[in-house]
Formats: C-alpha cells, structure tokens, sequence
C-alpha cells in the first residue's frame, strides 16, 4: 500500500466513523431534537409529558376566541390532520398569528387536556409570493390560507 | 490536466489571482449593486410576511454561502491531506474566516428576522443549532491553525478536524425536513421546484451571485497574503541557515 493510498483510507475511515458517531448521537437524541410535538404525537403519548411542551400545528378555524372584556387571554385550539388540542395564552400574540396559521407554543398540560402556554411562536411556511398573487390565487379557488399552493 | 498543474505552482497562482482578483471585485460590486436595488426597491412585498421578507434577500444567501465555504474548505482539505498539496492547504485555510463571516452574517440576520416573524430572537430548533454548531467549527478550524506553529502539521490536524465537522453540513441542509424545527423548510433547493415567486427569485439569485464574487474576490486576496507570508517565512529561514534550506 502507497503512502497516498493509506491517506485516502485514513480519510474514509475518519469520515465513516464520524458520520456513524454522529447518528449514534443523534438517533439518541431524536426525541430531544424535535422542537415541538403535533398534537397526534401527544394523543399517541403513553403518559402525559410532564413540565415544559411544546407544541406545534395549525391555528384551528374558527377556533380563536378572545375572553370578554379581556383581550389579552384568549383560547385556540391547535390541530394537525389527525388530533387537536386547545390553547389558552395570555399575552401578546406574534403578528403572523392567525387562523389557519403554523404556529408553536410552550406551555404545561392542563389536567383537562388543555395546554396554558406561556408563549406562543409564529411558524412561516416556505412559499413567498407577492399579496396580489395570493389574492389572484385565492380568487380563483385554488388556494386556502393554511393550505399548501 | 495542464490547467491544474499550472495553477499548483504558487508563483503562476500568485500571478493569475492577481489578474483575476480586480475583476471579481467589480463583478461583486455590481451584482451587489444590481441585487440590492431589486431586493430593497423593485421587488413585492410577501402576501404573509410583508416588508419584513427583505431580510430574506441579505440571509438566505449568507446560508448559502456558509454551506459552500463549509465544502470548499473540506474539499480543499481532502485536496491537501491526500496530495500534500501545499495550496490546497492555503484555500482551506484562507476559506474559513470567510466562511464564519457569512454565518455570523446567517445568525445575525436570522435573529433580526426571527423576532418580528417567528415571535423570538432565538431558539434551540434543529436548524438554528446546526448553524451555531457550524459557527464554532469555523472558530475552531482557525484557532488549530494558529495553535500549531508547525504549517505542516497544523494542515494536517486542521484538515482531519474539518472532515469530520463536514457531517454538520448535510445535517444542516435536511434539519428541516428530519425534524420538526421552528425554521421552515427550503423554498428554492427543493423537490417539485422552488415555492418562491419570480420577482422574488431573481433579486434572491442576484444577491447569491453577488456574495459568490464577493467569496472569490476574498478568497484570491487571502491567499495572495498567505502564499506572500510564507515565502517571507522561507527567506528569513534562508538568511538564517543557508545550508539547511537548500536541502530541503
């Protein structure tokens, strides 16, 4: 074996062990790296998960609701194509909140199923457009807020 | 491979980098310019996100290129460990304070543009992290370099450490879609062609253009200093131990 050929090998041996250790890591991890759970992933939980969650989806339609004479508190529920879970937050929401809208929150499980959040982050999807193709698109029925073009 | 062995002589690098170095300047200034002008003036605002989809055009590109200078420098390092190519291992050492510099560009931006869209500065999402850790790995490249007074072997340690840190890159490209993050998902490298309008392609493409020559102009300049560096190296060496240096 050449000296440049031992090199090589070095280098696929250095890069293969680093890639394994990596997935080893990671395949560990997997629940912690997840930033949110959906709200099927906590129907299908065994037990409920305790202290600190968060969870991602979509805003339901219909679902916001702002507490009378408060308009700090209000209550949503978030789904995703197969469970939903009901929100309450008291604060100031983010300026892309809206029904239909991918959005994150962090909060506890309420005993009632319910999540109290404590915070509540925006998600944007990946489509950019201009307003007036949004309108365009919508107009003619072809597109939903929430839904992907 | 002439052109290949052309360029491995550090003398012609020397001449052609300086040929070439002006020209990708103004080919950056202009394409800077050019981008700019569609990014801040003549281009829409976002249906969802409004004004604020500007930062898009100073971000995403900085991303690009974090990943880029990333691979380069892996390339270059592969290049100098398996060739014992002396400049191979300057391009990689010349890439990574460009590099870090466009991904502190990424965070920075990111940040600015995660608090009026997202709701927050910061969060320990897979992609965020990624970046971050990809941060560090610049950083640490370069204090290995500077560590080791040796040029040689400081090449070869930097060089194994940047291979193994290239397992960040494909895990920063496909965070997104392996878990879920707070960071959306890729919107123009994407199967079923990118999910980003015209208008806001071409200023987003410009501006990719645009930090490519602004790359290339560095990248030539640094390492017109490090081939100057070292051979001011190998003549005070020479003046020193006369004997010593013309065996070698």
């Amino acid at each position: 074996m050449t000296k440049r050929s031992r090199r090589i090998l070095f280098i696929a041996a250095l890069f293969g062990v680093a890639s394994l250790a990596t997935l080893l890591a990671l395949t560990a991890l997997k629940d912690s790296v997840a930033y949110f759970y959906t709200p099927s992933d906590l129907a299908n939980a065994s037990e409920a998960p305790a202290g600190l969650l968060r969870l991602g989806g979509l805003v339901a339609p219909g679902s916001v609701k702002f507490a009378p004479g408060d308009e700090a508190i209000v209550s949503f529920t978030i789904k995703d194509e197969i469970a939903a879970t009901p929100v309450t937050f008291k604060g100031v929401l983010p300026d892309l909140f809206r029904e239909g809208q991918g959005v994150i929150v962090q909060g506890r499980l309420g005993a009632d199923g319910a999540v109290v959040a404590s915070e509540v982050l925006a998600k944007h999807d990946e489509n950019y457009m201009p307003k007036e193709v949004a309108d365009a698109l919508k107009k003619q029925g072809r597109w939903k807020e929430g839904e992907t073009p | 491979m002439p052109m290949i062995y052309d360029l491995a002589n550090p003398e012609r690098f020397d001449r052609l980098a300086r040929l070439t170095t002006p020209w990708m300047a103004g080919l950056a200034a202009a394409s800077l310019a050019a981008g700019l002008y569609f990014a801040l003036f003549a281009s829409p605002a976002d249906y969802q996100q409004g004004e604020s989809v500007r930062i898009m055009y100073v971000h995403v590109p900085a991303a690009w290129m974090a990943l880029m200078c990333y691979t380069a420098m892996a390339a270059a390092s592969v290049t100098g460990f398996i060739w014992k190519h002396p400049l191979a291992d300057v391009a990689a050492k010349s890439t990574a304070p460009i590099g870090a510099a466009f991904t502190f560009l990424a965070l920075v931006t990111g940040s600015l543009w995660g608090k009026p869209m997202w709701g927050t500065w910061w969060a320990w999402d897979a992609r965020l992290t990624s970046v971050l850790i990809l941060f560090f790995m610049y950083v640490g490249y370069m204090a290995l370099w500077s560590a080791i007074e040796d040029k040689t072997r400081a090449a070869r340690i930097a060089a194994i450490a940047c291979i193994a840190g290239f397992v960040n890159v494909p895990i920063i490209k496909f965070s997104v879609d392996w878990w879920n993050s707070l960071h959306q998902p890729a919107s123009v490298l994407r199967a079923g062609g990118p999910a980003i309008h015209p208008d806001m392609l071409t200023p987003l493409l410009l501006m990719g253009l645009a930090y490519s020559f602004i790359f290339a102009a560095l990248l030539l300049t640094s390492m017109r200093a490090e081939i100057a560096e070292r051979r001011i190296a190998r003549l005070e060496l020479a003046e020193r131990a006369p004997s010593e240096v013309a065996v070698s």
